[in-house]
């Protein structure tokens, strides 16, 4: 378009430009707002005195906030989620993605079991069956509640399977003739050259099980062991005194409910927001070569 | 595996790789208990489902759950709100990015279009209940910094997540602010395969802006909408549980209460006060799952007919 960069910008250049700015800022503002709130004093953000900027800038509400044993306690629960978690997928993810990316030669009763695991995407039995399965199975009120029952993420599988079968097939066929069994293919040959791919992997995983809230929400019994994401729905949905420890209680008194949510938020969504960055690139890598595939 | 891969003289046998097998056994199995067990699970919805005699030893009733759920009065409600607030979200929630990707590709500053794109992104990444932990204090009516700045333009305090006439299109438009930036990244990579020859020779034509957009680039587009709208019919049913149950409260109920959040009250949070109504839960599950699934078949089905899409 050599033509069109001659030109002045036209006035629907100019409202164009301020129209996609001002949405933009719709999607900022509002954490700039929780930003300001959290790092206020609690008397001005109580008088409605912030906007975008902290007014009396405080830290009370994060002190106070990591003074919280059951606040630091559901970091806790949430950090130990994410790294079993995410080990259990990615394990499992791997080692069922390398099978169905064979062909039906190689493997039979591929498309089958591939199948079998595509399924479950269209289908499944609801919240109450798996309710259900999950206490029968004496999951409840452990970690593993949150983590077995969606162990094997099938669309990560896919974006996998579809990874490894563009891998050249001679490495794998010179390593067999080699004597190489399966394992040592898919460990030495197949994992080191998809690294990437998995490192992308990971880091959906991570932010899923960090922001995942409801299966603690269900399985868990013990306000002791949620996660973060759960803890937050609990004291955020019904901010009452029944959440609070008697300590806090008498706290509450100096440090108001708003600041102090908004620090919570904040140190919730702080994870995402960090690799938000590479979150970002992955996603528009992986969405583009999908789309251009097709 | 050590087995040779040449048996006989010449013969070249081919051999079972049985550790291709091994390695689908623990997802496999996961899958078995935790998909599929559910599955099984609905029997419950032709049960009067007694939990200490289980899933096989419970009365069966036949049809009587579903003749009970679509004469009580909470699950009628719940579908026409579940209906309301998923076709409005799917259809604004296809138009916004188309538009917004459109109007994007107008940008010619890169500089400035890149850092757009990154912030429209960012609400697509953040959990409902962090935005809804968020979208509370903003929207509050007392507090909130939007009925701030109402105010501030004269306009009394309104209450955005407590008024039931509102509450169904806040949710809307929470929903489409927040994934519309992250539905034009498709759209824009699509626009990159469209000839620039085409603009160039439309504009030597004498094709003004509006026009080049409503006959080049929207054409242009036109395989991937058709892809994304179809693909969506399958969540006809889905009026995003994560979000609602995050915003609504008891005030809200007749306007707001969905299929998934009524099925939540009634089989598990129940469970705190009263007797768990686990076989009317599922029966609406069922219903829900059902005719998803359905529309599911079908959307692939037309996916796979007229975009020649493939799962796998």
């Amino acid at each position: 378009m050599r033509l069109s960069k001659l030109r002045a910008w036209s006035a629907f250049d100019v409202v164009n430009a301020i129209f996609l700015a001002a949405l933009a800022a719709t999607c900022v503002l509002p954490f700039v707002n929780v930003i300001a709130v959290s790092l206020s004093d609690s008397a001005a953000a109580t008088a409605n005195l912030v906007g975008f900027w902290p007014v009396s800038f405080s830290l009370d509400s994060y002190a106070f906030a990591f003074q919280k044993a059951r606040f630091l306690a559901s970091i806790w629960n949430s950090a130990a989620r994410v790294v079993l978690g995410v080990a259990v997928n990615i394990a499992l993810t791997i080692v069922t993605a390398y099978p169905l990316s064979k062909t039906g030669k190689e493997f039979r009763g591929r498309t089958a079991f591939a199948w079998f695991f595509v399924i479950t995407m269209l289908i499944g039995g609801g919240m109450i069956p798996t309710y259900l399965i999950v206490m029968w199975s004496g999951l409840r009120n452990t970690i593993w509640s949150m983590i077995i029952p969606g162990a094997v993420p099938v669309f990560n599988v896919v974006i996998l399977l579809n990874f490894f079968r563009q891998l050249p097939k001679e490495l794998e066929e010179s390593a067999i003739l080699d004597g190489a069994g399966d394992w040592r293919v898919l460990l030495q040959i197949y994992l080191p050259l998809s690294m990437a791919c998995i490192a992308t992997l990971i880091v959906f995983q991570t932010v899923a099980h960090w922001n995942e809230w409801f299966s603690g929400m269900i399985y868990l019994d013990s306000i002791e062991k949620y996660p973060l994401a759960t803890y937050l729905h609990n004291v955020l949905q019904r901010p009452s005194f029944d959440n609070m420890e008697l300590q806090e209680i008498q706290r509450v008194m100096k440090i108001s409910n708003r600041t102090l949510s908004s620090a919570q938020i904040l140190i919730g969504a702080l994870p995402v927001i960090l690799v938000y960055p590479f979150l970002q690139r992955f996603f528009v890598k992986g969405m583009t070569l999908g789309s251009l595939k097709g | 595996m050590d087995i040779p891969l040449a048996d006989k003289a010449g013969g070249r046998k081919r051999r079972v790789r049985w550790a291709l097998y091994v390695m689908l056994v623990p997802g496999a199995a996961v899958t078995l208990v935790y998909s599929y067990g559910p599955l099984l699970g609905l029997v419950i919805a032709f049960q009067k489902f007694d939990f200490t005699k289980g899933l096989f030893g419970s009365e069966w009733i036949g049809l009587g759950n579903f003749r009970y759920i679509f004469g009580l009065n909470d699950f009628n409600r719940a579908l026409g709100n579940t209906l309301f607030i998923a076709v409005f979200k799917l259809a604004l929630g296809l138009a916004f990015p188309i538009l917004i990707s459109l109007l994007l590709n107008e940008i010619r500053a890169t500089g400035f279009k890149r850092a757009i794109q990154t912030l429209i992104y960012l609400p697509f990444f953040i959990s409902w209940v962090i935005l809804a932990g968020i979208m509370r204090d903003i929207l509050s009516p007392s507090a909130g910094i939007l009925n701030g700045i109402l105010g501030f333009l004269g306009v009394e305090p309104v209450f955005f997540l407590g008024d039931a006439a509102l509450f169904p299109w806040v949710m809307i438009a929470l929903d489409v602010w927040k994934g519309f930036g992250f539905g034009t990244i498709l759209y824009l990579a699509a626009l990159t395969g469209i000839d620039p020859n085409l603009y160039e020779a439309a504009g030597i034509d004498g094709a003004g802006r509006l026009r080049r957009m409503l006959h080049i680039t929207l054409p242009g587009l036109a395989p991937i909408i058709v892809l994304n709208g179809t693909l969506s019919l399958g969540n006809v049913l889905n009026a995003g549980f994560d979000q609602i149950a995050n915003l609504y409260s008891s005030v809200v109920y007749r306007t707001g209460d969905i299929l998934d959040t009524l099925v939540y009250r009634v089989g598990i949070q129940s469970v705190r006060d009263s007797i768990p109504r686990y076989e009317i839960a599922t029966t609406i599950g069922l219903f829900k799952s059902a005719v998803s699934c359905a529309l599911i078949s079908a959307s692939y089905y037309l996916a796979h007919k007229f975009a020649d899409y493939k799962i796998f």
